[in-house]
């Protein structure tokens, strides 16, 4: 009954789409440059990072100012792992358990807070995390990191996947991240999901009808922190090397600004934002080597202008065709898909 | 040893003045527009970067360029609250901080455009250059004019909002700002001022801090989280816990350095954590 005509069509035609760029991107290694792929295995990473991070931001209602010292944990257990015994699945699967079990603690702490003092705490803990990894040398390798990190062949068995060529490493990382965003995906149209959505909205509301608040942010936070632990473990392979700024707080800024860019209550938001983050950096430094002052003002504008992102007003463009399309029926389809709360 | 343990206090100290400066500021703002300034650090840096042209390379006397860097700091200051926060009062807290983070970026890289790189330190001001022997140690007179400084600005401060007209005004505003607008504040004039004191303050910390810490870009990412550090322990919004706090932190840095190096930014933040978990309103927070 929901999905009849023009909106039926129009879903229909986000799935053409959706269709479209999975083959796109499955087949981009054969026909662009080897900069293009490399560029692109980072947004992929980026994206995993911010979509966990949106999962707490825009779905929960808690801005987290930590999120790169899951991140780091994923980056430094996978690049250790690799280190010792080089299988690319071991490392990953490794570091985004440890980003898991560290999120577990952390987030039985930090959820007792919410609003300000909520971004406070993880800020704290993400840099109780930084320093870590700055100061202790015999783990983290100090301030000179970690090197020599191999790009470990995937073993499956008998099976033995050779991950040098930096082809097969984009394959390995895009098959891993449409298998995240439709993870998440579920989890955010799941009874869960939307009952994230419900706390964000009104925790009191929430609470009345008996669900228990602190137990789903607690969820939502070791969610996101393994979102970020995964992203994080794809990174050594790629770069051979990690070193502390991983960790450190403007790292926890990129799913921010990533998120902020592409909509915060989009599902796509975030992984538009980490693209348009990724290609606007791109075209900046080929004129200027200061394009953190462009970012800024562009965050300003969003800010000021435009708090649904890129995502949010193409979302509320196509929601504006579906509701000329079936304006036979006297009420209008809602179009607030900025859903200003205060 | 026992007087390295009390001169290594008094350096402690001097550090915590900075620390002191900008975090007031920082506490201020939040406790009176419920605002948590990313780019305070921002508006420290170029309180720093302005008085270094107008004393190291024009050539000014050092008060005048110290005051001259508050005026420009405080137009920037009154310019971002005026026409960016204000029109952000109404929409959810995480919105004001993300724009503050924009202004971050901006004003970092906006120096780096002006400034260039690192600069060299400029000479300490003749009538403050010196040393006096204390705890048989040299202890330079720059350190005692700057805990001179921050102590006076901590009277003043105290002076500001307990016994003058403002003062009270200010206080009402915090505690209820619909109330206060009731009985015909005009509250937005309250918030511009406010912020613009604030980030004079932060001017004055980087101002002060020219002739002996390292103008750089960086330094304004390095002294928001210091503050933000203080301003938790303290409490945010509580102006004697920023005093406090800055002591604490100021202190404890620089016994940190002497003692156990390795772990001291992850000491501080423990601090932080705890703090924020077993008393979140702060160490001296009773009243907000």
């Amino acid at each position: 009954m929901m999905r009849n005509g023009a909106i039926g069509r129009a879903w229909l035609g986000v799935r053409l789409f959706t269709g479209f760029l999975l083959i796109f991107f499955a087949l981009l290694p054969r026909f662009s440059s080897t900069y293009v792929v490399y560029l692109t295995i980072h947004i992929l990473i980026l994206s995993l990072f911010a979509l966990g991070f949106n999962l707490l931001f825009g779905y929960t209602g808690l801005l987290s100012f930590g999120q790169a010292g899951f991140y780091a944990v994923g980056a430094y257990v996978c690049a250790r792992i690799l280190l010792v015994r080089p299988s690319l699945l071991l490392g990953v699967v490794g570091g985004m358990l440890a980003a898991c079990l560290v999120s577990l603690v952390v987030g039985a702490l930090s959820v007792r807070h919410t609003r300000i003092y909520f971004s406070m705490l993880t800020l704290a803990f993400g840099m109780i995390i930084f320093s870590l990894a700055w100061k202790w040398r015999d783990v983290t390798g100090g301030d000179d990191g970690l090197v020599g990190i191999p790009r470990a062949p995937l073993v499956l068995g008998p099976l033995a996947v050779d991950m040098t060529r930096l082809d097969h490493y984009y394959s390995f990382v895009f098959f891993l991240a449409v298998l995240a965003i439709w993870f998440m995906y579920r989890i955010v149209t799941s009874p869960f999901g939307l009952t994230l959505q419900a706390i964000r909205d009104s925790e009191v509301r929430a609470s009345f009808t008996g669900i228990p608040v602190r137990a789903h942010r607690f969820w939502a936070f070791v969610i996101a922190g393994t979102y970020a632990g995964l992203a994080g473990s794809l990174l050594p392979p790629l770069e051979n090397t990690v070193t502390p700024p991983v960790a450190h707080w403007t790292t926890s800024a990129e799913p921010v600004l990533a998120t902020l860019l592409g909509g915060i209550h989009s599902f796509a938001g975030p992984i538009v934002g980490a693209f348009l983050l990724f290609v606007i950096k791109d075209l900046i430094v080929r004129v200027t080597i200061h394009w953190s002052i462009v970012l800024g003002i562009t965050v300003i504008v969003l800010v000021m202008g435009f708090r649904g992102g890129v995502a949010g007003v193409l979302a509320g463009l196509f929601q504006r065709v579906v509701a000329v399309k079936v304006s036979r029926t006297p009420e209008p389809i809602p179009v607030g898909s900025e859903g200003e709360e205060s | 040893m026992m007087n390295t343990v009390l001169y290594q206090g008094l350096v402690g100290i001097s550090l915590a003045m900075y620390l002191w400066l900008i975090s007031a500021g920082l506490t201020i703002i939040f406790g009176v527009l419920g605002v948590l300034n990313f780019a305070h650090g921002s508006l420290f840096m170029l309180g720093a970067y302005i008085a270094y042209t107008l004393y190291g390379m024009v050539g000014l006397p050092f008060g005048a360029a110290v005051l001259l860097s508050l005026a420009v700091v405080g137009a920037v200051g009154f310019a971002m609250e005026r026409f960016f926060l204000r029109p952000l009062y109404h929409v959810d807290e995480a919105y004001q901080l993300l724009l503050t983070f924009g202004f971050v970026l901006v004003l970092d890289d906006a120096v780096k455009i002006l400034w260039g790189g690192v600069f060299k330190i400029p000479p300490i001001p003749a009538f403050l250059d010196g040393a006096w022997r204390v705890f048989g140690r040299p202890f330079p007179v720059y350190n005692v004019f700057l805990i001179t400084v921050g102590l006076l600005v901590g009277v003043v401060l105290w002076f500001l909002f307990e016994r003058t007209w403002w003062g009270r005004i200010v206080r009402a505003t915090a505690s209820d700002r619909e109330m206060a607008a009731a009985l015909g504040v005009h509250v937005p004039r309250v918030f511009s001022s406010v912020f613009v004191f604030g980030a004079m303050l932060a001017a004055l910390g980087g101002a002060l801090g020219t002739p002996v810490r390292v103008v750089a870009p960086g330094i304004g990412s390095a002294m928001i989280i210091q503050a933000f550090i203080i301003t938790v322990i303290g409490g945010l919004g509580n102006l004697k816990g920023a005093f406090v706090g800055s002591l604490i932190v100021g202190v404890l840095s620089a016994y940190g350095t002497l003692f156990f190096p390795v772990f001291e930014l992850f000491f501080i933040f423990v601090i932080m954590a705890v703090v924020l978990l077993v008393r979140p309103q702060g160490l001296f927070g009773a009243t907000r």
